[in-house]
């Protein structure tokens, strides 16, 4: 079986980590800059396993589970944050969140 | 019981650690207890060691409590020293200052910090005992500051108002003045003799220094320098009638019977020093001569009812001064005695028509209180009489010797006399004065006046008004104590010297009654006289004192602070200040609240640092 070779597979973890780095910069409704975080998370998760499967070692595997349950723990946390935030403010749009200026 | 000494200065101190440590939390009446209690045991204990003391028969009693610093040599203790002087001085103290803590729990029974001013007050009666009991310098200049700071807080009592606080710190810095002097004094006598003690440190100086040495006068004058700030003499005067923003029992035992009068007792005690030094007793003579003339003039022009009173203070410790000057160095501490009496006298029923007619202070809106407030006019009445030294009251006694120690005088005598008969004849005219323009007239109306005499403030008042009377009978034990003093020997005086003494007071009131009884005088017609008219402005200020010390001393001052100011050590720290401004400011900028700012200014911190990373 031919294996990908771990250029492709860093390549599209680079281009899915930079959509991502756009997603959060840009976005202002909250809901989507977490999920472009998710996607940050998933592409440094895929460096990873591409790592692994080029060295045959299963350490890589090991932390992108971890990466796995973080974002899980952390979309349970930001996702009840917004609910709460978008109970009080009325908005999921952080611009307008804009309180704490110096 | 003489060992007991001790306890004076406890008790008050004692009370004032109480109402302090509670921190104003105890009940009126339980403050009162303990304010006005612990004075009256400081006044029992006084009288029965007092008592003791003269049935002894001893000249002096040294009570050595401990020792308060050891440095080689020198180890001043809280050590008291009991003879004639400090016993007429701690039952004045204790005694006038009971009446006055009875009074002042009627008097300020209204004050939200009647706990603050108890406090205060039992301070003051405690620095004021440990001043007069202490037999060394040390302990004398303890008691000196402790009074000044209980006069500064008590001046300022009432310090939400700016004017209060400004008078106190005025009070402060002036007597600051004195006081530097004094401990430049206390320097000098310590390298020169080796002790501080003061009976050591006068026998000291009477052996090592010869009549008018350089360092005695020196030493001299430094200490009347003191004596003169705490004394509110010429040229320091100008803090007392300011003081009188104070409640009126602070002015009737501070500023009246007690406090002001310790540069007289300073005198009295290094009395040696000041004929090793004749020259210095010569000015001393002269300033209180100068002082109870100004004083005099100013007091007739005054409105303020507390004034009136403060000059006239100021006065009557001229003339304490100028007996201290002629070498009668009994009849100045005779003449602080009945002062204390009358002046707490007269100030306490000072209180009691303000209180009664609603905080006013100007003489010209009361008017024909004397059915009203009759108390207080009987009060004024005999108080006034004993302050005119009309015969048979108690300032005439004392008054009498000081006049007459004054004509004997070799050299200046009859000058001084002279300017003392004049001071007389002001005093009968601004006293009575006050009581005629008061007391008598028409009544202001729009006054409602009920008189505010609840029996705590009446029995002070009753008691003080007997001692302003027959205190002229008091015989003080001071022989002892001014043994190698001039000789007052009973001079044969001709009549006319004494018909003048009695005759011009007589005549001050007499002009007092054509101007503002009887009206045959016009003060409003006087006035419009340009003469009269700058003359009464000229000595209604002070006779411009507070002007020329402004100009001289305070302008000149903020003049050079202002300079100083702008000068290279405080650019480097204000240009320190606004870079850091500034750069707080700038910084403060990129804190805008965007959270995707954030998140780019860490991206690109980020891709700076890998780039770093590669690159290096």
């Amino acid at each position: 079986m031919q294996s990908i070779p771990i250029e492709h597979g860093l390549i599209l973890a680079g281009i899915l980590f930079a959509l991502g780095l756009v997603g959060v910069l840009t976005r202002r409704n909250i809901v989507f800059v977490l999920m472009s975080l998710e996607v940050m998370l998933n592409a440094s998760g895929l460096a990873f396993v591409v790592a692994s499967a080029r060295w045959g070692h299963a350490d890589g595997q090991v932390m992108f589970l971890m990466i796995l349950t973080l974002a899980a723990a952390e979309v349970a946390v930001g996702l009840g944050l917004i609910i709460q935030m978008y109970r009080k403010f009325k908005t999921v749009d952080i611009d307008v969140l804009s309180e704490m200026k110096g | 019981m003489q060992d007991l000494i001790w306890l004076l200065p406890t008790f008050p101190l004692l009370g004032f650690l109480a109402l302090v440590l509670t921190g104003g939390s105890l009940p009126r009446k339980i403050v009162a207890v303990i304010g006005a209690g612990s004075v009256g045991l400081s006044f029992l204990s006084a009288a029965l060691i007092a008592a003791q003391f003269l049935a002894s028969g001893e000249d002096y009693f040294v009570k050595e409590v401990w020792v308060w610093m050891a440095i080689g040599e020198f180890t001043p203790g809280f050590n008291f020293y009991l003879d004639g002087l400090s016993l007429v001085m701690m039952l004045i103290i204790t005694g006038v200052g009971f009446l006055i803590h009875l009074y002042s729990t009627g008097f300020m029974v209204d004050d939200p910090a009647y706990s603050r001013f108890f406090a205060y007050m039992n301070l003051f009666v405690a620095a004021m005992l440990m001043l007069v009991l202490g037999d060394n310098l040390v302990l004398l200049y303890l008691g000196w500051e402790g009074v000044g700071l209980c006069s500064y807080l008590l001046i300022g009592f009432w310090y939400e108002n700016p004017d209060n606080g400004y008078a106190a710190r005025k009070a402060f810095v002036v007597t600051r003045v004195g006081d530097t002097a004094m401990a430049i004094g206390l320097f000098l006598l310590f390298t020169q003799l080796g002790t501080l003690n003061i009976q050591d440190m006068l026998g000291a100086a009477q052996q090592q220094w010869a009549m008018g040495s350089p360092l005695a006068i020196a030493a001299a004058l430094l200490l009347l320098g003191g004596a003169v700030g705490k004394s509110a003499q010429l040229p320091l005067q100008t803090w007392l009638p300011d003081a009188m923003v104070g409640p009126t029992p602070i002015s009737a035992l501070i500023h009246a019977a007690t406090m002001v009068t310790a540069g007289v007792y300073l005198v009295a005690r290094t009395h040696v020093l000041f004929e090793l030094a004749p020259t210095v007793q010569m000015l001393v003579a002269f300033v209180g001569l100068a002082t109870l003339l100004m004083a005099g003039f100013t007091a007739m022009t005054q409105r303020d009812i507390k004034r009136i009173l403060a000059y006239s203070t100021i006065s009557q410790i001229g003339y304490m001064f100028l007996a201290l000057g002629a070498g009668a160095w009994s009849a100045a501490v005779f003449h602080l005695m009945t002062h204390a009496f009358f002046k707490a006298l007269l100030f306490l029923a000072a209180g009691t028509v303000i209180l009664s007619l609603h905080h006013e202070h100007d003489i010209f809106k009361m008017g024909g209180k004397r059915k009203q407030l009759p108390v207080a006019f009987w009060s004024f009445i005999i108080g006034s009489a004993a302050l005119a030294a009309l015969p048979f009251t108690s300032g005439f006694y004392s008054k009498d010797e000081i006049l007459l120690a004054a004509l004997a005088v070799e050299g200046p005598g009859l000058l001084l006399w002279i300017g003392g008969v004049i001071g007389a004849f002001f005093t009968g005219i601004y006293s009575f004065r006050l009581v005629f323009v008061v007391f008598f007239g028409d009544s202001k109306a729009h006054h409602e006046a009920k008189e505010e005499a609840s029996l705590s403030m009446a029995v002070p008042l009753i008691v003080l008004m007997v001692l302003a009377l027959l205190g002229g009978w008091i015989q003080v034990p001071l022989d002892a104590v001014f043994s190698q003093g001039a000789g007052h020997e009973e001079e044969h005086v001709s009549l006319l010297v004494h018909g003048f003494m009695i005759a011009a007071p007589l005549m001050g009131i007499g002009i007092s009654y054509l101007f503002y009884m009887s009206k045959v005088f016009d003060v409003d017609k006087l006035m419009t006289n340009r003469v009269a008219n700058s003359l009464h402005r000229f000595w209604f200020s002070g006779w411009g004192m507070d002007a020329l010390y402004q100009w001289i001393f305070v302008n000149p001052f903020l003049y050079l602070a202002r300079i100083n100011r702008s000068d290279l050590i405080d650019g480097f720290y204000a240009l320190l200040v606004s870079i850091t401004r500034t750069a707080h400011l700038m910084l403060a900028r990129t804190q805008t609240g965007y959270l995707g700012w954030y998140a780019l200014s860490m991206a690109a911190g980020l891709v700076v640092i890998i780039t770093l990373g590669v690159m290096l």
